[in-house]
């Protein structure tokens, strides 16, 4: 048998392949008796299918006409399509790259040799996670999708659990599991009356649905409900820290930079069914997004927790995505296309940004967890010393979330931000008058001076001064399995920075096929975004910076070093104790919006002129979940007592209920 | 060969009655497997001969007339229920339940909206009356075992009313076949869960405590 290598493979079918192939990745592993093999199979498998697949995705952005498969499948649900559009494509392309960083990073994460029970599970829903988010972002059918979104659900819940005996750990997997379900259930209602308005479960074409009754409606509130609460939109988080924060590492960035964006894909596929929008369909997911945003940014300015500070960022990650895509929206309903172009754009590349330097906060956080063996900021410090290569590599990520200028995330944001003073652009009639969307601009401003807060915060007291607890003093450096994906997601971050029009150019087949603009139409608007001059003062910058660092070690190893602790006002027996933590440095932002995040401090027992010894202790609750949601259910608990009784553990009488109800239907059923 | 079918049928249903009036266990469990055995039979009347359809009947024959019957039988002898001591209703108004039951289920069948070819046969009422009856044991019955027995009845019910859609017919007596694996492991589910839930361990030696007194 001779096997040839057809270079013309389509690329659709490539994809497929790839998902296939990382989703049984896992298989092997489970049939060997001996832990080892099988992790590096997996993570062999699904680096090679990874490559694979990302080559696949990059032709259909490069514009190789996409075929589209049939599934035959026996199920009643009529004919199940697959396909990869540009949409799609852009989804599939950080997913695959999440998919080779994260899978090798778990190599070393979880090595199979020092825990070889809970890596085989890690392996096989890493793998079953990666692919049902990718058969979401391919499936073009109702039924198909949900049964994607379910494995997607539960894997991801699996995946939360690995530390399953931890009290913190079932509690987030239970919120998880709850919320995820809810929102499932939102999706139930959006496909059954899609169903009923085509006809059948497959997607209708593009802008093919006309907007008219009030089915049409509700489709949309709950696409938004549903896709939104996996997205981790602002009311609809509250599962979000806790899982992100209690999974393994490498869980949580898949999770935060790819799990999230499915969800938004979602949105953004549903809303594409349709002709034209209600006019406040568009500013009421700028309006979560704006929300989302600033109260995110917020609760990470007041997190003590590593993994949960990221994980709430990433709420006002999302929330920029959907203040971008609610510019979008309002732009094509009153026929802006300047403002959809330039608040699509700047969506699309902050989704492929965020899905750059989160997965590499989240790879860097695991790689600190693994050297201090804790995940509070407040014990740490000083951990460049222990972490060399890490720090560096979290700095990047640092930069690049807070949108600042030499990376990648400053230019997804200046697409917002240009969008926002669109108005007086362009002066051919391309664009209606919306003088509210100007009040964007201000909006990321604060939400960037929060996340620069938050993260200064995060990386000073984590990484600079000294080890506050001399427990976290002793750690290691991570492996290199660590290392070379992070530096891959860093190196990543640093090309979009200085190659700002690279990114562009991946968003670019999306936003046309979107939009429905023509490609010249499309370089124009572009264009009044400077994007090379900006490629180029990042480079330069980074250039300068390299030339600053250099120096300053130059003069460093030739200068006299001695390490002492924080000068303590003259304190005669100082502590590294007396180091700035990161709670004082944020202590102001927090105070300012402690009626957002509900951080309580409790300073117990000081009277007299010589007091005994007392504690402080600060609590950061979750404002949402804690005080609103939980109360509610403990109030529906209440009212709803009396059904209890029917559940009574008598199998007998719970058959008879079947009974009586097939008994009621067959005389009701009657002519 | 439909109407001897018809007769096949006619016997099923007076199993039903069997079972519904009898409490001795060995006796319920070798009533069960001649109606198993009887349902084995029935596709081939129906149908033309083929090599699918031999290995078909064969198959559940197999599975509900000697697997499942010999399983229960075992689980019976291991934990040493002779008799159901105390059922919720007692046999003689089961029996009379069950009568009713059958009844209504002609009843019932002479009103849906069947096909033309399908209206004549005893196929729809046998399937309602059957699944009634099985209705009938779970719900009156206490015993692990005697549970079981009534989801078998159940699934023989819904076994009868899949041999009416005779294009989906494999289909439809596989899942009937794959429905019956399920009730076998679900009776060794009930016995491991007992055990487990009684002394957790799965102690096959202490089964005779399974008695639910």
């Amino acid at each position: 048998m001779v096997f040839v290598w057809n270079i013309d493979v389509d690329p659709v079918g490539s994809l497929l392949w790839a998902i296939t192939l990382i989703g049984l990745s896992g298989l092997p592993g489970l049939l060997l008796k001996r832990p080892g093999p099988g992790q590096i199979l997996s993570v062999g498998i699904t680096v090679c299918a990874a490559l694979w697949g990302m080559a696949g995705a990059l032709r259909i952005l490069n514009g190789v006409p996409a075929k589209t498969y049939q599934l035959d499948w026996p199920l009643p649900f009529g004919p199940c399509e697959l396909s990869v559009d540009p949409l799609s494509a852009l989804f599939l392309l950080p997913l695959l790259l999440a998919a080779l960083c994260c899978s090798l990073y778990g190599l070393a994460y979880l090595p199979a040799a020092s825990q070889p029970a809970v890596e085989k599970r890690v392996t096989l829903f890493s793998g079953l996670l990666l692919a049902s988010m990718a058969l979401v972002l391919v499936a073009r059918h109702g039924v198909l999708l949900l049964m994607a979104w379910e494995i997607m659900a539960l894997s991801s819940w699996l995946l939360l659990m690995t530390d399953q005996q931890s009290l913190q750990v079932q509690r987030a997997g239970t919120v998880y599991l709850l919320a995820t379900h809810a929102g499932t259930t939102a999706l139930f209602v959006l496909f059954s009356l899609l169903k009923g308005e085509t006809g059948s479960f497959a997607f209708p074409a593009a802008h093919s649905l006309a907007l008219g009754s009030m089915v049409t409606l509700v489709m949309l509130v709950a696409a938004l409900i549903g896709f939104g609460a996996k997205a981790g939109i602002m009311p609809l988080h509250i599962w979000l820290p806790g899982a992100h924060a209690n999974a393994p590492s490498h869980a949580s960035a898949l999770m935060s930079g790819i799990m999230l964006k499915v969800g938004i894909y979602g949105i953004i596929r549903t809303v594409s069914f349709f002709q034209q929008l209600p006019v406040w369909f568009g500013w009421l997911v700028l309006l979560l997004g704006a929300v989302s945003a600033i109260t995110g940014i917020a609760l990470a300015s007041a997190q003590r927790d590593l993994k949960r500070l990221l994980a709430c960022s990433s709420i006002e990650n999302i929330g920029i995505i959907c203040i971008g895509l609610g510019m979008a929206l309002v732009g094509l309903q009153s026929g802006n296309r300047v403002l959809a172009v330039l608040g699509l754009s700047g969506a699309f590349i902050h989704i492929i940004n965020h899905a750059l330097f989160k997965p590499l906060l989240f790879l860097g956080s695991g790689a600190i967890i693994h050297a201090t063996g804790t995940r509070q900021i407040d014990r740490m410090g000083g951990l460049s010393r222990i972490l060399p290569r890490t720090a560096p590599l979290f700095l990047v990520g640092s930069l690049a979330i807070c949108g600042l200028p030499p990376l990648n995330g400053f230019v997804g944001e200046l697409f917002l931000y240009f969008g926002a003073f669109s108005d007086g652009m362009f002066s051919d009639g391309m664009f209606s008058d919306l003088p509210l969307i100007g009040f964007v601009a201000p909006i990321l401003a604060l939400v960037g001076g929060l996340a620069v807060i938050t993260f200064v915060k995060l990386y000073g007291a984590v990484f600079l001064g000294v080890a506050r607890d001399p427990a976290t003093a002793h750690g290691h450096e991570a492996p290199l399995a660590m290392l070379l994906p992070m530096g891959l997601l860093a190196g990543l971050c640093l090309i979009g920075g200085f190659g700002a029009p690279l990114l562009l150019q991946l968003v670019a087949p999306a936003v046309i096929q979107y939009v429905g603009v023509s490609p010249q139409l499309f370089a124009q608007i572009a264009d009044a975004v400077p994007l090379q001059q900006i490629s180029l003062v990042n480079g330069l910058l980074v250039a300068g910076m390299l030339v600053v660092w250099l120096i300053w070690r130059f003069l460093v190893q030739r200068a006299p070093v001695a390490a002492s602790s924080t000068w303590g006002c003259g304190y005669l027996a100082p502590t590294s104790r007396m180091q700035y933590t990161g709670s004082a440095f944020s202590e102001l932002v927090t105070g300012l919006i402690s009626g957002l995040v509900g951080a309580q401090g409790q300073l117990s027992g000081l009277s007299g002129a010589f007091p005994a010894s007392s504690r402080f202790v600060t609590v950061t609750t979750e404002r949402i979940l804690d005080q609103m949601i939980i109360p509610s259910l403990r109030g529906a608990d209440w009212c709803l007592a009396w059904l209890r009784r029917m559940q009574h553990g008598h199998l007998h009488l719970y058959i008879l209920y079947i009974f009586a109800t097939l008994f009621v239907l067959m005389v009701w059923s009657q002519p | 060969m439909v109407s001897f079918a018809d007769q096949l049928l006619v016997l099923v249903m007076l199993i039903n009655f069997i079972m519904l009036g009898s409490s001795r266990m060995a006796f319920v469990i070798r009533a069960v497997a001649a109606q198993g055995v009887i349902l084995g039979i029935i596709p081939g009347l129906l149908h033309p001969f083929s090599g699918h359809l031999l290995a078909i009947t064969a198959s559940i024959i197999l599975a509900k007339g000697l697997v499942i019957p010999y399983l229960l039988n075992d689980a019976v002898r291991k934990a040493q229920i002779r008799r159901e001591v105390e059922p919720f209703i007692g046999y003689v108004p089961t029996l009379l339940l069950g009568a009713v039951f059958t009844a209504l289920a002609f009843v019932f069948a002479q009103k849906l909206p069947l096909a033309p070819e399908h209206r004549d046969l005893l196929f729809v009422p046998a399937s309602i009356a059957t699944l009634m009856a099985g209705f009938l044991i779970l719900t009156t019955r206490k015993k692990a075992i005697s549970q079981v027995i009534g989801y078998l009845v159940l699934e023989n019910g819904i076994f009868i009313f899949g041999l009416l859609l005779a294009e989906a017919m494999p289909f439809m007596v596989e899942a009937g076949a794959l429905l019956d694996l399920l009730v076998g492991i679900f009776v060794m589910g009930i016995v491991i869960n007992h055990i487990n839930r009684e002394f957790s361990t799965v102690d096959t030696s202490r089964l005779q405590t399974l008695r639910e007194e």
